[in-house]
């Protein structure tokens, strides 16, 4: 029985190890070498790496705007899309299933699409601020991947936009666990629409919203795709995340030779903090859990 | 009381109102772009706003299809993600039975490591990947593509398979049993016929995840650009063409257009996929 089993998971075993196990234990390898991926030629460092990315600014530029980030968009995200799901969360209420699939549409719209499509509807000439323009709210075209101060918020923007959808499902996911009775007996109490959400829904579905939470500040620590094509980490790294920041590094000519080694341990220390905050985390969200029973 | 219900519908239709409004603004990029496919150059600094172009022309779509590699671009897609979701259906249904219906040796570990990856950023191990596929000799081919794309844990798919066949009633199994079917037959006659729904949504979310990656294809195709896929491919032509607005919107809209539709015909799959993903 257990060979038919074994035989029955060999498949995700090997796609396991080729492609996550192996490549992490590579990764620390790598971590100690000054290696630039184009020769063979690689040179022991030691912690040589680790050492020079405790100095290296736009490290800590990068790991610093990648919390930043999160911090910015895991409340937003969260509020929204809970708003949506409660307002949708009534089977009665018309047109229920189109508004479902419209909030759901740049969910399954490829994020490199989206970016640089942004990438003209954010910019000078483009149809956002040809609206505020024509409707005075500002006198100046508003360069919004292009200044420093407006690319965060901008990024944090689009990417709430782009991934409401998929948190309003996970929130109608728990709010359909709440039974109609407890809504029921919040309107005979009197309770308004507020008071029955804020002191009867929301405590109810507090467990739930904390595995959403913690799922929302893994995925955002994540961010790739819609950076790498919104702004390339710019303009003057001011929107550089880890992930753009390993991806310079390793694949990308524009510093200079690449730097297998050095990146390795740019991904690796972050990983490592990521890996961190996802089981402390957890470790917190047990403890509310119990001490809620 | 009469009253009470007109202001109720009168609240009902304000809420209507609203989600209305935000629905629009939500689905406006994508109409936008699609809209701007099919506008001429000079009507695109025109018309920024408008969807609906004035004197639709195909010039840019048939541009972007023959001159930029598009038509390339989307058979890569095609070949990459229907490879990639086989490998992957067929692995975690495997998976998923064995560690549903038998308690094996080793199988907490595993499930242990399995749950844990979740938590890794693709960025820690993109790296080591790029080798390995380079080992494989297979940088810059498709099948590289396929077989790093298919690689890593695929833990929601894992958990859907696992709590789904946990969840089929012991005497189907004994039937079979008597009936002199072995653990191949077992799952081979009966467990996976019964396992439709769930793999019809693994197949549609992955469908979509693999149609969508971006990372990956970008840099396992970085020395060959034949190999692209749409997402990579839409880049590179942004990087080389940053003017040509209209040819950047005509290869969006070939790149989302069968996924979105593929999403409309079938969300049903995907939300429940969602949702039973977080429920799990």
């Amino acid at each position: 029985m257990n060979a038919w089993c074994w035989l029955f998971m060999s498949a995700a075993v090997i796609f396991y190890i080729l492609f996550q196990g192996y490549p992490i234990l590579c990764s620390i390898q790598y971590s100690f070498l000054d290696w630039s991926g184009l020769t063979s030629h690689a040179k022991w460092v030691g912690f040589q790496n680790y050492v020079e990315l405790l100095h290296d600014e736009l490290f800590w530029n990068a790991f610093v705007n990648s919390f930043q980030y999160t911090a910015l968009i895991v409340p937003l995200e969260l509020a929204v899309s809970l708003f949506l799901a409660y307002m949708l969360n009534d089977e009665k209420m018309k047109g229920r299933s189109l508004f479902r699939t419209m909030y759901f549409v740049p969910v399954v719209t490829t994020a490199s699409v989206v970016g640089i499509i942004m990438i003209f509807i954010l910019g000078v000439q483009g149809p956002v601020n040809h609206l505020l323009l024509s409707l005075h709210l500002i006198r100046q075209p508003i360069n919004f991947l292009g200044d420093a101060k407006y690319a965060m918020p901008s990024l944090v923007l689009i990417s709430l936009w782009k991934d409401c959808g998929t948190y309003m499902i996970y929130w109608l996911a728990g709010l359909q666990g709440v039974s109609k009775d407890v809504y029921e007996a919040a309107t005979v109490d009197g309770a308004n629409r507020r008071q029955t959400f804020f002191h009867i829904v929301l405590p109810l579905i507090a467990p739930i919203g904390g595995i959403i939470a913690i799922l929302c500040i893994i995925n955002s620590l994540k961010v790739f795709d819609i950076v790498k094509t919104m702004t390339e980490g710019g303009p003057f790294y001011a929107t550089d995340v880890i992930a753009t920041y390993v991806y310079r590094s390793a694949f990308s000519s524009e510093i200079g030779m690449p730097r297998l080694g050095y990146a390795s341990a740019a991904a690796l220390l972050f990983g490592f903090t990521v890996i961190v905050i996802g089981t402390v985390l957890n470790i917190i969200k047990g403890k509310l859990a119990k001490h809620a029973i | 009381m009469n009253r009470d219900k007109t202001i109720r519908n009168v609240k009902k239709f304000f809420d209507c109102f609203l989600l209305l409004i935000i629905g629009l603004v939500w689905v406006y990029p994508f109409f936008w772009m699609v809209s701007a496919s099919f506008k001429s150059q000079p009507e695109f600094f025109e018309n920024r706003l408008g969807l609906i172009p004035k004197k639709p022309t195909l010039a840019n779509v048939v541009r972007i299809w023959q001159k930029a590699n598009f038509s390339t671009y989307f058979v890569n897609t095609v070949i990459v993600t229907v490879f990639a979701v086989v490998i992957v259906l067929l692995m975690t249904m495997l998976a998923g039975y064995a560690m549903g219906r038998y308690n094996f040796w080793g199988k907490k570990l595993i499930m242990g490591i399995f749950l844990g990856s979740i938590v890794i950023p693709l960025v820690s191990t993109i790296i080591p990947t790029y080798e390995v596929v380079k080992q494989m000799h297979l940088i810059g081919t498709k099948t590289g593509l396929v077989l790093a794309q298919a690689g890593g844990a695929h833990v929601i798919f894992l958990l859907l398979f696992t709590s789904f066949f946990q969840s089929v009633p012991k005497e189907l199994e004994e039937a079979a049993k008597m009936d002199g079917c072995n653990y191949f037959r077992t799952f081979l006659n009966i467990m996976m016929p019964l396992s439709k729904p769930i793999a019809t949504t693994v197949v549609i979310m992955e469908t979509i995840w693999t149609w969508n990656a971006f990372m990956l294809p970008l840099v396992l195709t970085l020395n060959n650009p034949a190999s692209r896929t749409l997402a990579v491919g839409l880049y590179a032509f942004k990087g080389e063409n940053t003017v040509d607005w209209t040819g950047i919107a005509a290869g969006g809209t070939i790149a989302v257009i069968p996924i979105i539709i593929l999403f409309i015909v079938l969300q049903r799959y995907f939300v429940e996929g969602i949702a039973g993903a977080v429920k799990s």
